[in-house]
């Protein structure tokens, strides 16, 4: 465990960038900081591995104080990811990668294959190997980057807003691949952001962090979005909190109607049975069961369904994998108010009314429990 | 026999050997400034407040003819090619200390960042990390050093054929030969143009990692330099 104990960072010109914070990072989790430029999250991260040494206060890992440690040795039993990667612009990818075991001693082989592996681990193309910095995206630079700070397995991950120089998909991408990556290592990771969302959405812990290097909320994303200790905070999460800590809620717990749902090629006697006064539209589905849209049961001729006149559907969820966040939108896109589930493999496992969308997440506020984070 | 290359007697040596004389009047200097430049380079970066006076220093050395540099320097090493080389390192400082200090500070912040966490040192941060990426930046202020070296040369004749060929132009004007001063002239300018063009070679050989033109990913930020042998042409000339 990663133990900060009231350290403040004062700068001999009287500036206080971080003002006797206190902070118990749990291991094998994401801890985030967070909080508007010029809080003191990323000298908080650079204490920790003594970029930056603090004026007051310990930071112990496990019980050591890093200040009575050989500084590149504690450097070498850390992961540092940057934003822009910082990568060796010299070196080919597979040294870059390489750097830190080399540093460690390993041989040159044993270094150059551990790189490959973790080339593979990140998602980057064996390929690369041979290639330059300059000749990958930024997004490629970017796991590079993470694939180095794991060459020499160190327990603990400091990443310093890696993933704020690339462009909103591929930052998607890479925190997918971080969770993923973090579900099979389970690394101590410290991750410094200015992204509220980036936040909420990869960390198991988000400390708020506000100007002057002050902390002023310390909770997992669920409580800070349900629970926001005070105005600052409030106002930091957005307007939308109360949307965004849906994501915190399973669909699970929906109830499905499944009787307004017809294939395709449905008969006349199909239609009208599947038509009920609960819902006023149909939603026809391909043979496969995939949803093709909504119609009005009128308008619908039997055994040769138009596809083409059918109203969309808007973007479906997956029951029970999603949140009810992704419900919501799901409602809110379709034209009918009527938002349609689908199982894993994309076939329809029912339809939903907005109300009772809205009742569900009454009912989950009322409870006042978030479920384990769920995906979207 | 009187071939195109013969040169008088008096400079008791063959075309050749000047040629070689030449080089090593010219390149010897250039190394030496090179290694005197790297630590006060070094310096320079590390404390930013030395970095002017000390470019205002190289740029008043820089100003001093060779021939005050001799008149001083004779007293202690004589008529030698020591005393034509000691004004040339002096002079490659003001090109090498402001391209080593260029290149040095091209290193991103968050390439440094990195070595740091990563645990390099000072010492290996400097040799593995911003060296390598300054090489660039070295190798151009070389390619000026090196040219305008080779033209200086010349005027070592004025203490005693100690110019290379130089001294194929004195004598050229003494004996009223054009054949000598062609050979002279031509002779170091395709020397500069030569010397020149290794350094275009190994600069391509050390630095693979350099964008190339055609498969540029991102621009690529090298300051535009002056052509090396233009001015040292002009040199020559005059």
């Amino acid at each position: 465990m990663i133990r900060i104990d009231s350290v403040t960072k004062r700068y001999p010109d009287g500036t206080v960038a971080v003002d006797r914070l206190s902070l118990e990072i749990p291991d094998r989790s994401i801890t985030v900081l967070v909080g508007p430029s010029g809080c003191g999250k990323t000298t908080t991260l650079r204490m920790i591995n003594r970029m930056i040494e603090p004026t007051e206060g310990t930071i112990l890992i496990d019980g050591k104080d890093v200040m009575k440690q050989p500084v590149n040795t504690l450097r070498r039993s850390m992961g540092y990811v940057i934003q822009n990667a910082g990568l060796f612009q010299h070196r080919t990818i597979i040294d870059n990668i390489a750097t830190v075991p080399r540093l460690l001693g390993w041989s040159k082989d044993k270094a150059r294959e551990r790189a490959r592996e973790l080339m593979g681990r990140v998602g980057l193309d064996g390929a690369l190997a041979k290639r330059y910095p300059y000749q990958l995206s930024g997004g490629q630079q970017q796991r590079v980057g993470v694939a180095r700070a794991l060459a020499a397995d160190p327990p603990v991950l400091l990443m310093d807003e890696p993933f704020s120089a690339v462009d909103p998909v591929v930052r998607k991408g890479l925190q997918d691949e971080l969770l993923r990556i973090q579900e099979e290592l389970g690394k101590t990771i410290v991750f410094v952001t200015h992204d509220i969302d980036e936040a909420v959405k990869i960390g198991t812990m988000v400390a708020v962090m506000r100007t002057g290097g002050k902390l002023a909320q310390f909770a997992p994303p669920a409580e800070l979005l349900s629970a926001p200790a005070d105005a600052f905070v409030e106002d930091f999460l957005g307007a939308d909190r109360g949307i965004r800590r849906l994501s915190f809620f399973s669909s699970a717990g929906l109830d499905l109607l499944t009787t307004p749902i017809v294939a395709v090629d449905a008969t006349a006697e199909q239609i009208a049975a599947r038509t009920t006064p609960d819902a006023p539209y149909l939603l026809v589905t391909d043979l496969n069961g995939k949803p093709l849209g909504w119609s009005e049961p009128g308008a619908l001729a039997a055994g040769r369904i138009d596809p083409a006149r059918l109203v969309s559907h808007g973007r479906p969820f997956v029951h029970g994998k999603e949140s009810l966040r992704a419900a919501l939108d799901g409602s809110v896109l379709s034209p009918t108010g009527w938002a349609v589930a689908v199982d894993t493999e994309g076939r329809v496992a029912g339809v939903v009314s907005q109300q009772t969308i809205g009742e569900a997440i009454r009912a989950a506020h009322a409870e006042g429990r978030a479920d384990a984070k769920v995906a979207g | 026999m009187s071939g195109f290359f013969d040169i008088p007697s008096d400079l008791q040596n063959t075309y050749w050997g000047l040629v070689g004389l030449h080089l090593r009047e010219a390149l010897i200097p250039v190394l030496a400034g090179l290694v005197v430049a790297l630590p006060i380079a070094q310096l320079c970066v590390r404390l930013r407040w030395l970095y002017p006076p000390v470019l205002w220093i190289t740029t008043v050395l820089y100003a001093i003819p060779s021939l005050a540099f001799f008149v001083v320097l004779i007293d202690y090493t004589g008529q030698t090619e020591t005393t034509v080389m000691i004004p040339l390192a002096v002079y490659s400082l003001v090109v090498f200390v402001p391209a080593i200090v260029d290149g040095v500070r091209s290193v991103p912040q968050e390439t440094l960042d990195a070595a740091t966490a990563m645990g390099l040192g000072p010492i290996r941060r400097y040799v593995q990390v911003q060296l390598p990426i300054a090489a660039p930046a070295i190798i151009a202020g070389l390619r000026v050093a090196t040219v305008s070296s080779i033209s200086l040369v010349s005027v070592g004749m004025l203490i005693g054929n100690q110019g290379g060929l130089g001294n194929l132009l004195n004598d050229g004007m003494i004996y009223h030969q054009p054949r000598l001063i062609w050979l002279s002239v031509i002779g170091t300018a395709v020397l500069a143009i030569l010397a020149d063009a290794v350094l275009v070679v190994i600069r391509l050989v050390v630095t693979p990692w350099m964008p190339r033109g055609g498969r540029k990913t991102r621009p690529v930020d090298e300051p535009a330099r002056p052509e090396p042998v233009a001015p040292a042409l002009e040199d020559v000339v005059r």
